[in-house]
């Protein structure tokens, strides 16, 4: 579960980026976070995957309090979410496999585990095929894929997605969208941060209205 | 345990290929380290081999009594008694003035300057060792020795040995000093080839933080590449060495000719090798740390 009780977030240029926010998200939910650019999204859920600290509030995940954990400990909170990232974030010095590869070294897989975990993410996602291949050489919709198979890959208990549909054309979206719910469907608690109505249209999810870094609704 | 020794692994295959994946690069901050370890290690040796040849030729400190020239065999006879008297007298030996010329020509090739001579200029000697070896005992035998009579003159042939020794030891001082200055000329190395490979790998360690990835996770691959770096240093500082002694030994040996004596130097012990290649590993490590580090620290703090 994730707890959120009265959060705010001040960066050090002054701007507020969220304000007095209380939410909580129940471990299997499916939870849309809507909103326009610069509305807070993306800080929530960098402050859900314990990535930025609140300037104050409490963030509690699975009990535990963030604000309070020590700098060595949140590696090992961040480890139990996976992140769809806006940008995807793929290193382009490694190929499609490394990529996937890399949340599960971190975590201390062992080799021929890792390399089975990382091909069955790609295969969910339909990139098997091409796991050689260097991300620069991929189209925007399989990079997407790319960092879809990389945040499901270590079996997260929560999947954080920010802007799943910004590039994508309409049916390149709704498969993606479609993944999230198939994942959803085996009990993984989704939280999808967008400005994109139509997510809203395809999926059967709450939705937390966000406004000027506020829960509008 | 296991996880992390498969890290370390992990780790240290991915500093291989950093090595491998720069090779004119890497071979050029491995031979800036060799040479900057070379120097002090090279001083090292050689003064260290002066100092043991030095303590070997003070090993039996002695005292030179030389008669005057006019001196005859009831002279020598008469030191000789006195010296029999001395109970501090260990031994003595007695060099008749004919056998040191003798000996003179024989060992130091002068043979013809010394056959043009119309008389023998050397005199009567007794070369005199003392019990104990004790300097006081040897300075008052050399200041009692002054006043018999028909000495010429007393040398204690020690003196320029000890001197030599001071000197070395001073040698060994500014070793330790440019030594310790070229140890850090190592770390600054190395922590800028780091800070070359971070910044050409910020958005790995960036994405590796953001999915969970600890600061030593992060920092190993990194220290394992300062390490390797600098043992290849400390391997090519050795290979230097030994080159370097094997160059100079012929033209040693035969300025010790010209002493009548023999000197070499031998190259780096087994055990001061591995010690050379320990400390290169670990002042690279120490430089790889030191970068990565202040890395993490700032973009944590960011």
């Amino acid at each position: 579960m994730i707890s959120f009780s009265h959060v705010f977030k001040r960066y050090r240029s002054g701007f507020d980026a969220l304000s007095d926010i209380s939410i909580t998200i129940d471990d299997g939910e499916l939870v849309l976070i809507m909103g326009h650019s610069g509305a807070g999204k993306s800080t929530l859920l960098k402050l859900m995957a314990a990535i930025e600290r609140p300037s104050s509030g409490t963030v509690l995940i699975s009990g535990q309090n963030t604000v309070r954990l020590k700098a060595a400990a949140l590696p090992f909170v961040r480890r139990r979410f996976g992140i769809v990232f806006q940008d995807h974030k793929l290193l382009h010095d490694r190929n499609v496999f490394q990529n996937v590869l890399l949340p599960l070294q971190i975590a201390g897989f062992d080799g021929r585990d890792a390399a089975r975990r990382a091909h069955a993410a790609l295969d969910k996602v339909e990139l098997l095929a091409k796991e050689k291949a260097m991300p620069i050489t991929l189209s925007g919709g399989e990079q997407q894929r790319v960092c879809i198979a990389r945040a499901v890959v270590h079996r997260p208990a929560v999947l954080l997605v920010d802007e799943p549909t910004g590039n994508l054309d309409e049916a390149y979206a709704r498969s993606i969208v479609g993944l999230f719910a198939a994942f959803h469907q085996h009990g993984v608690t989704v939280v999808i941060a967008t400005h994109d109505r139509s997510v809203a249209e395809l999926l059967p999810a709450r939705i937390v209205q966000l406004g000027q870094g506020r829960i509008a609704a | 345990m296991r996880s992390w020794l498969r890290d370390h692994r992990r780790a240290l295959r991915d500093a291989f290929t950093r090595l491998a994946a720069s090779p004119f690069a890497s071979l050029l901050s491995m031979l800036v380290i060799a040479i900057a370890l070379s120097l002090p290690v090279a001083l090292y040796l050689s003064l260290s081999q002066l100092q043991s040849f030095s303590r070997q030729l003070s090993s039996d400190p002695q005292v030179s009594i030389y008669l005057a020239l006019d001196a005859d065999n009831r002279d020598a006879a008469g030191v000789g008694q006195r010296l029999r008297s001395d109970p501090d007298v260990g031994d003595y030996r007695f060099i008749a003035r004919g056998q040191a010329l003798l000996d003179l020509k024989r060992s130091a090739g002068m043979s013809d300057v010394l056959d043009n001579l119309e008389h023998n200029p050397l005199p009567d000697a007794f070369v005199v060792t003392v019990r104990g070896n004790r300097p006081e005992t040897l300075e008052r035998l050399r200041d009692e020795a002054k006043g018999w009579p028909k000495v010429a003159h007393v040398q204690l042939d020690s003196e320029w040995v000890r001197k030599l020794d001071a000197a070395l030891r001073l040698g060994r001082t500014a070793v330790a000093v440019l030594g310790a200055l070229l140890a850090a000329a190592l770390v600054a190395v190395t922590f800028n080839t780091i800070r070359l490979q971070i910044l050409t790998r910020r958005e790995e360690i960036e994405v590796s933080k953001l999915i969970g990835a600890t600061n030593p996770f992060i920092r190993r691959p990194f220290l394992w590449f300062g390490a390797l770096q600098g043992l290849a240093g400390g391997v090519l500082a050795w290979i230097i060495v030994a080159l370097a002694i094997y160059l100079l030994n012929r033209d040693i040996a035969a300025l010790a000719a010209l002493y009548s004596t023999s000197f070499w130097l031998s190259g780096l012990s087994l055990p001061d090798g591995a010690s050379l290649l320990g400390w290169s590993a670990l002042l690279g490590w120490l430089g790889a740390w030191l970068y990565v580090t202040r890395h993490l620290w700032r973009i944590g703090a960011e």
